[in-house]
């Protein structure tokens, strides 16, 4: 299934949902969509041609990996047009972890000609959760792709669009430079580190709360109640809180005693999350009994 | 006798892992083969690539052989009486599945008894093989393992696996793991073949896996990449490539059908220090650095494929882009790091970490800073010349490299980078340009030795700063408790330690380990990271550590034998350049005859007193001479507090060699003295006086090492 980027703040496409809920639990799954990926402390004012603050992730899950994923993946690449005779493609080992997600793979970065093109990665846990059945992510860094198929140096060079009447063209420097260079200056030089964490610490605590409240909706009888509980909005504060701690680690606002722990808090809010999703789940179905009763 | 294959074919193993997990296989599988009977010495050929480990072992049985056994049964007497079977004779011949009247009569240490000679038919090999081996399989070791099959979350290997070949001639063995069957079919390189190979017979393996683009034997990869690097440099004259070792083994491992292309850069990248750009090279993209007629770096580089040619240049081409963006960024990053001198960096320390309970790197180059300056003092006043004035700044600038862009970006070039900038940037105007050389080379060399292969710091400064700075790591380790274990050693300490072994052996630094140890946790005095600390076990467990540490270095490195190793590290193990004295002398006069007699006098010695301390046996507290009557006793009890004397002053003057042939000396007395006199009498008094005499010299010459320890052709 083909689905859109979340519409959120994300330092990768394994934050949105679609994946970190999707690969919890033992449902069958298979996605694939883009993902902006939001990392502040990887701004180069646009002044660097292979870095940016906000570059672009092919997201895809398999769920459970078939047998054959690997040829699946370099079919994939067939299919965009690299002649995998012509290449020199290799599997270097490269595992994956993120403390805030409670998550952590094994797998590889794929190299084409020397260029890291994809992450490919095996999920063993997410969420703090051990997974069964595991899923098998393929993270494609697109610019790297497109630079490396139009053979330019600079990503900031790859043609964007062509006009078909009159042949112009947009590179990609046309749409993000402005973008890269202002967004660099705010992440290092003008966010506001007081209002930042302020917000933090509200988008926290509202979470905690929520995460609170489904405690006891849980413990109840009532599936209704259970399946309408708004854990997804729960996940979206705690994304809020990870994009915030990037930003003031962007800013060098985090001490070195102090990062340990926001990112413990951070964790804990998408291990609650994980955890809480899990149960939601496999909630029953409303009876029509209680269908009538919410009905009255 | 037909030949055996097993190949375990999986989604690429990483190439760090793959060496050991193939010898790894090849013992299981001999193992087997020799435990169940199936050869006696078996031959076994290993392969590997990064997706498969096999082994082909050639000509083993195609069943086990029967085996007879004699099976006790009932006592004699039991069995028979009267000559009739008794019912216990016939439950037994009942048991064993044979007549009574093949039963035999045997005699035993115990007496006769009734047996029966059974035969333990052999089972098949291909049977045998089937059942065993998933199990061998099963537990190779893995330092990162992983699960992949739904609902069997227990079965973990390195990556899934995706097939099996295991057959004896030509026909699979009905063997299954991981929910797969074995075949006779492989697979074959992923581009440069497009169908499965199957195998007629193992003999085939290499053979056809070499038509499929696959090179199974590493040794032959390995030889077809040097050939292929050496080729790909003969296009510039008068070039090499820089021989590397584990770059070579590692692309040796990251290929199936390796190739190797000659790729270049732009020149004015030369402007980088060759460490930089080596490290760029190696590190990050595998490549080999190639050096000109002079020894000089040029201006290229050479790549190893995974297929089998480039044709049109389109790998040599992405290559380049590749390299050309790693070197912008390093060049971008040394220009900019300029801008902030390696001075102006010491705060910015405080928000790098160190360790999440030990602080900051701010933290700890105050720390270390007093440590070095502690260890400078105690060599000072050892008479050996270090200059406190570059110690207190290197160490101070030792760490604030990883606050610079180029090390955040390139993190395996710390210290050389800290190394490179002090040697070019402006660190005090007063500063003379040789110290300031002497304090760029200290920083530079900090983290060496990288391994036991490797050299340790250049300088005595360096040195210092080497040690200081890792003996905090250790001293905060393990006051917290991060002790290594087994496998476990995350945060390399038994590297850093054996880095510390090292340095001082080689630089023949008097430095005592506890007052070294003693000093480093005193470091964290006053630290936040104090009240975590545990109260007791620190001393001594830093001190088995290192007593691990410096027996590996006497054995491994130094090569001596184990028992000299343990009688010197017996006397002492807190003074490594003093321990490796002793070891010195101890192993050149270990061969002689004298000394063996020496050992097996000092085993005795030991024993006796041992035994008079378990009965209760008194000891005079000290030796009276006067009191010996026995001519032998009284040779000895003459000659032990004269050599005694030289021993000690000759002990104090470090030389060892004189102070053991002192000891050997004494050969010809102490041996008529266990001639002639016995220590253990009834006598109260003399026996206590004699044991008095074994303990003096036992506490005399026992101070360099411990003799009882040599192993001796006699006892």
């Amino acid at each position: 299934m083909l689905q859109q980027p979340y519409d959120l703040e994300v330092g990768a496409g394994t934050m949105a949902p679609e994946t970190f809920l999707r690969v919890l639990g033992p449902q069958a799954y298979n996605v694939a969509y883009i993902q902006p990926s939001r990392r502040p402390a990887d701004g180069r004012y646009g002044e660097n041609p292979n870095r940016l603050y906000k570059h672009t992730q092919l997201q895809v899950i398999l769920k459970p990996p078939p047998e054959d994923v690997q040829d699946v993946f370099l079919e994939s690449l067939r299919a965009i047009g690299i002649d995998l005779r012509k290449h020199d493609i290799k599997f270097e080992e490269d595992n994956w972890e993120s403390p805030t997600l409670g998550a952590w793979g094994i797998g590889w970065q794929v190299m084409l000609d020397g260029l890291e093109i994809t992450q490919f990665t095996y999920f063993q846990q997410c969420g703090g959760m051990d997974l069964d059945p595991i899923s098998a992510e393929l993270t494609y860094g697109l610019e790297r792709i497109a630079a490396f198929l139009q053979d330019v140096d600079s990503i900031y060079d790859i043609v964007w669009a062509r006009d078909p009447r009159t042949g112009e063209e947009r590179t990609y420097g046309d749409v993000r430079l402005a973008d890269e260079l202002q967004m660099s200056v705010y992440n290092f030089e003008m966010a506001d580190v007081e209002r930042a964490w302020r917000h933090l610490e509200l988008y926290e605590s509202e979470c905690k709360d929520l995460l609170d409240q489904w405690n006891d909706v849980a413990a109840s009888c009532n599936s209704v109640a259970r399946r309408r509980f708004p854990l997804l909005g729960a996940f979206d504060l705690c994304l809020k809180c990870s994009h915030l701690f990037n930003i003031l680690d962007a800013r060098g606002a985090i001490s070195v005693t102090e990062r340990v722990g926001v990112i413990a808090r951070i964790r804990q809010l998408a291990v609650g999350v994980a955890k809480a999703w899990v149960a939601q789940q496999h909630a029953e179905a409303p009876t029509a009994v209680e269908v009538a009763k919410i009905a009255d | 006798m037909p030949d055996f294959l097993l190949e375990i074919g999986c989604e690429e193993i990483p190439a760090r892992m793959i060496d050991a997990a193939r010898e790894e296989l090849k013992r299981r599988v001999s193992d087997v083969l020799v435990r169940e009977r199936l050869a006696a010495d078996p031959v076994l050929e290993p392969f590997s690539t990064p997706r498969r480990i096999s082994v082909l072992a050639r000509s083993i049985s195609g069943s086990q052989p029967d085996l007879e056994e004699q099976v006790p049964g009932p006592s004699y007497k039991v069995a028979f009486k009267d000559g009739e079977p008794t019912p216990a004779a016939q439950a037994f011949s009942r048991k064993v599945g044979v007549d009574l009247a093949q039963l035999e009569k045997i005699t035993t240490p115990k007496g006769e008894y009734l047996a029966a000679r059974v035969v333990k038919k052999g089972r098949p090999a291909a049977e045998v093989l089937a059942e065993l081996l998933p199990k061998e399989i099963a537990g190779l070791y893995w330092p990162k393992n992983m699960y992949w099959r739904p609902g069997d979350t227990n079965l973990r290997f390195v990556r899934p696996i995706r097939w099996l070949v295991a057959m004896l001639d030509g026909e699979a063995i009905p063997l299954e793991f991981a929910g797969i069957r074995a075949g006779v079919s492989s697979q074959g390189h992923r581009f440069l073949s497009s169908s499965k190979v199957s195998f007629a017979s193992p003999a085939e393996y290499a053979g056809k896996l070499e038509q499929a683009g696959v090179i199974a034997n590493p040794a032959e990869r390995e030889q077809r990449v040097r050939k292929a690097l050496d080729a790909a440099t003969r296009a510039l004259p008068g070039a090499r490539w820089r021989e590397d070792k584990e770059l070579l083994n590692t692309v040796v491992n990251l290929t199936e059908f390796p190739s190797a292309i000659l790729g270049s850069f732009d020149p004015q990248f030369l402007s980088l220090p060759e460490e930089v750009l080596v490290t760029v090279m190696r590190d990050h993209q595998k490549y080999f650095a190639v050096e000109d007629d002079q020894g000089k770096l040029a201006p290229h580089f050479l790549a190893v494929l995974n297929t089998d040619r480039d044709p049109e240049g389109l790998i040599r081409h992405g290559n380049e882009r590749v390299l050309r963006a790693r070197f912008n960024d390093a060049r971008f990053f040394w220009d900019i790091d300029q801008k902030v001198p390696l001075r102006e960096r010491i705060p910015l320390l405080k928000k790098v970490t160190f360790q999440k309970d030990l602080g900051s790197y701010y933290d700890k180059t105050r720390r270390v800073q007093r440590l070095a300056s502690l260890v400078s003092e105690a060599l000072r006043s050892a008479e050996i010349q270090v200059r406190p004035g570059v110690v207190h700044k290197a160490t101070l600038l030792a760490k604030t490299d990883l606050t610079t862009e180029l090390v955040k970006e390139f993190t395996e070039l710390q210290g050389i980078v800290g190394g490179l900038y002090a040697r070019v940037q402006q660190l005090d105007p007063a500063l003379p340009e040789a110290t300031r050389f002497a304090i760029a080379d200290a920083i530079y060399d900090q983290y060496r030795p990288e391994s036991m292969e490797d050299g340790v710091p250049r300088t005595l400064e360096g040195a210092v700063l080497s040690i200081s700075d890792k003996a905090d790591s250790i001293a905060g380790m393990f006051a917290l408790g991060l002790v290594p274990s087994g496998s476990k050693d995350p945060f390399a300490l038994r590297r850093q330690a054996n880095g510390i072994v090292k340095t001082v052996a080689e630089h023949k630094l008097p430095l005592s380990l506890r007052a070294l140890f003693k000093d480093a946790r005193e470091g964290y005095t006053g630290s936040e990271a104090e009240p975590k600390f545990k109260t007791i076990g620190y001393t001594s467990e830093v001190a088995d550590f290192f007593h691990e540490r410096l027996e590996f270095y006497l054995r491994e490195v130094c090569g001596y034998a184990y028992d000299v190793v343990n009688a010197v590290l017996a006397a002492g193990a807190d003074d490594v350049a003093d321990a490796i004295a002793r070891a010195e002398a101890v192993a050149h006069v270990r061969p002689s005859e004298d000394f063996e007699s020496i050992s097996i006098a000092f085993k005795r010695m030991k024993n006796i007193l041992r035994q008079a301390a378990d009965t209760g046996k008194k000891i005079a507290p000290a030796m009276d001479a006067a009191a010996f009557t026995d001519e032998p006793e009284q040779a000895l009890g003459a000659a032990v507090p004269q050599a005694a004397e030289k021993v000690r002053r000759l002990g104090e003057e470090k030389n060892y060699q004189a102070a053991l042939q002192e000891i050997a000396q004494l050969r010809p007395v102490i041996d008529k003295f266990f001639d002639k006199v016995m220590v253990m009498v009834e006598d109260e008094r003399v026996r206590a006086n004699r044991l008095a005499l074994l303990q003096a010299m036992l506490n005399e010459f026992s101070t360099m090492a411990d003799f009882s320890e040599i192993v001796t052709e006699k006892k």
